[in-house]
């Protein structure tokens, strides 16, 4: 970058409009105007155009901008939030609650494995590493509708998963057909079948306290599983990459320190894999709360509207019901829950400033 | 075992830093420790690789050997049953293949050619607004995909290409991280070469065409496996832009299939084998670019 030309270019820059710099100018916009129009026209102006849309009453035939359709304030948001809603709220509530476990258990689960995975394939003298990569990583550049037909054979009623649970004397569940909740059916397991009247007659978002605490059915289980197969191989290559930067020479300090292997993972590579975390977990927590194609293709919400996701619910209020205000209602209050939730992150995992004196070399060592 | 017995490449495994004694005992405890590593390694890859292999020995069982056996890798009778009712029957599958053939091909060259024209030109070329056109880039870039499913279509719709090609192709064509990956590579690159062109005289557009783009093929090859992999395995965006089954991608009519839309409920071989061909392109291209795939995917931290 600092050949003799880029300074002589910086030098002569401020002088003025030179003939270049005015070819460039002309140059530099219709270079970048293909990719500006198209962002704009596909990105930019469906937001503005949407929410337009979540606060008219347009019925989806015609122009949404036609003299017919009119502004209707926050009603669209008000359906789909507040108990009045009936049942468009409780669809919405249930598609939260739904989401929420799926995100829970994913975000979490796919970090760990992620990391364990880059961690085992990173040894320096392993036999096979490339194939061993190659089979993590696959299942993540195939397509979903692929993947999702797979696993609709793999967890069917008699398929090879209750096959291979079958060995070990369990008798696994119709899996795709099952809507009882997960921790429901554990709470069961200990003779609770009822909630107490305070979580049954109490409740957030139109459903209640005991509801939400159904956990994920078993049919989104499936859909967990599968989730976690095909990104854990993405984030396992993230998290490779920041191990390899890890110089050798802080490894070999802290070994000279007479660190055991457990405690120069714990104590000096986890500290410095801080920022690839903060990435993972990110691009974990924005596309967990996306799912859409998994469900389309697998479940279409079913069953008992147990695997119906806020995305989902968008598309199918708009596209289904008609109801296209209320779809991109529900669009807008999913952009804000990934926005608040993707700050809320973002500020627990900070770099803290003030540490424990204890601390303070880890986290100099981190904050690059 | 003791220490001399170890093969060598076990021996590098032990620091060197400690002393002989203890790194007898050291190596016996590490060589216990990479046999587990090993077998918990190839259990591991036995789960992730287990589906493929099943998928693909299905695809050729018939349906009651398929229910019967879900597990089983040896079909009881070889049948190419489904790939006939795939390619000679009246089900689209050759449609659906064509126009995820034609979609891909437009957005990969469209997106690539795009992409890397922005990128250069927010890289290299200084022009007034162009610190605000790179903040645009990064603020589209944030906004979630599925949020936009209903945006897109209401957009698709007022311009009237609902329900066609055009619908289904240029609003993929968008594409902030492309921008981004390859201003991210021309930066990269030193400018001599350019500059070099440009006093030769060449103009903007010579120079571009001829010196800087056959210099950035590693990033082209990047965007090349990206937009492909993206295009080939998209299903939201063909949902919402466009309704007729002549129109029907891959991704769309296999889709149909899992519901069993078109009367499959459960004919599990015929599913497996249309998922299987669908994986095939995108798995050709995995394993041809794999060092390459691997780079990027790292990369994209490092950027």
């Amino acid at each position: 970058m600092t050949s003799p030309a880029t300074t002589k270019e910086r030098s002569a820059r401020p002088r003025g409009a030179s003939a270049s710099r005015a070819g460039q100018t002309s140059a530099g916009w219709l270079f970048v105007a293909p990719s500006l129009v198209l962002l704009g026209l596909f990105l930019l102006v469906p937001v503005l155009m949407a929410a337009w849309v979540s606060v008219s009453d347009w019925n989806g035939r015609g122009s949404p901008f036609a003299g017919t359709v009119a502004f209707v304030g926050a009603d669209n948001y008000q359906t789909v939030l507040t108990s009045e809603g009936g049942l468009q709220a409780r669809d919405f509530g249930t598609a939260l609650r739904n989401n929420f476990w799926y995100v829970v258990l994913v975000v979490p689960t796919q970090t760990i494995v992620a990391l364990s995975l880059a961690v085992l394939v990173n040894r320096k003298v392993l036999r096979g590493r490339g194939f061993f990569r190659t089979a993590f990583y696959f299942p993540s550049v195939t397509s979903s509708v692929a993947i999702v037909l797979v696993f609709l054979f793999l967890f069917a009623g008699s398929g090879a998963v209750n096959k291979v649970l079958g060995w070990v004397g369990i008798n696994g569940p119709n899996w795709f057909s099952d809507p009882r909740g997960v921790l429901h059916l554990l709470l069961g397991v200990v003779g609770i079948d009822q909630g107490p009247a305070a979580l049954t007659g109490n409740g957030f978002l139109s459903i209640t306290w005991w509801e939400w605490l159904a956990g994920p059915s078993v049919a989104m289980s499936a859909l967990v599983i599968l989730a976690i197969f095909t990104t854990s191989g993405t984030f396992m290559l993230l998290f490779l990459a920041a191990l390899q930067n890890i110089s050798g020479e802080v490894e070999e300090a802290a070994m000279m320190d007479g660190a055991s292997g457990f405690q120069r993972f714990r104590l000096v590579t986890v500290p410095m894999l801080r920022p690839t975390l903060f990435t993972v977990l990110t691009l974990g927590l924005i596309g967990t709360w996306q799912v859409f194609d998994q469900i389309y293709v697998g479940t279409q919400g079913g069953p008992a509207k147990t695997t119906i996701t806020p995305a989902y619910l968008s598309y199918t209020t708009s596209f289904a019901s008609q109801n296209w205000g209320q779809g991109a209602a529900i669009a807008f209050i999913l952009f804000f829950i990934i926005l608040v939730l993707a700050a809320f992150q973002r500020w627990v995992l900070r770099e803290r400033t003030t540490v424990p004196r204890r601390k303070r070399y880890l986290t100099t060592g981190a904050g690059r | 075992m003791t220490a001399p017995t170890l093969p060598p490449r076990l021996e590098e495994v032990t620091s060197s830093s400690t002393t002989s004694s203890t790194a007898a005992r050291r190596s016996n405890r590490s060589a216990f420790g990479v046999a587990a590593t090993y077998a918990l390694l190839v259990a591991i890859a036995l789960v992730y690789i287990f589906p493929f292999l099943i998928q693909v020995a299905t695809s050729f069982k018939t349906d009651g050997d398929a229910s019967i056996n879900p597990l089983s890798l040896i079909p009881q009778t070889w049948t190419s049953a489904t790939y006939q009712t795939l390619f000679a029957s009246d089900l689209p599958f050759p449609t659906w293949a064509m126009n995820s053939i034609i979609v891909t091909l437009c957005v990969t060259v469209g997106r690539v050619l795009f992409c890397s024209m922005a990128g250069y030109a927010l890289a290299r070329l200084h022009f007034r607004g162009r610190g605000l056109v790179f903040a645009g880039v990064i603020t589209v870039m944030a906004v979630p995909g599925v949020v936009l499913l209903i945006p897109k279509f209401l957009v698709v719709n007022q311009l009237g290409i609902y329900d066609s090609y055009a619908g289904m192709i240029i609003p993929l064509l968008a594409d902030a991280a492309g921008v981004f990956i390859m201003k991210n590579f021309f930066e990269s690159i030193p400018v001599s070469v350019e500059e070099a062109a440009r006093i030769d005289g060449a103009g903007v557009f010579r120079t571009f065409w001829s010196v800087v783009l056959p210099m950035a093929r590693p990033a082209l090859i990047t965007l090349v496996i990206l937009s492909f992999q993206g295009s080939w395995n998209e299903l939201s965006h063909f949902v919402v832009s466009a309704q007729s089954p002549e129109l029907y991608t891959l991704t769309k009519g296999v889709a149909t299939l899992a519901s069993g839309g078109l009367g499959q409920a459960q004919q599990f071989p015929l599913k497996m084998g249309a998922a299987l061909l669908m994986t095939i392109p995108v798995a050709v291209l995995f394993f041809v670019f794999q060092r390459q795939i691997m780079s990027t995917a790292e990369g994209a931290e490092k950027g």
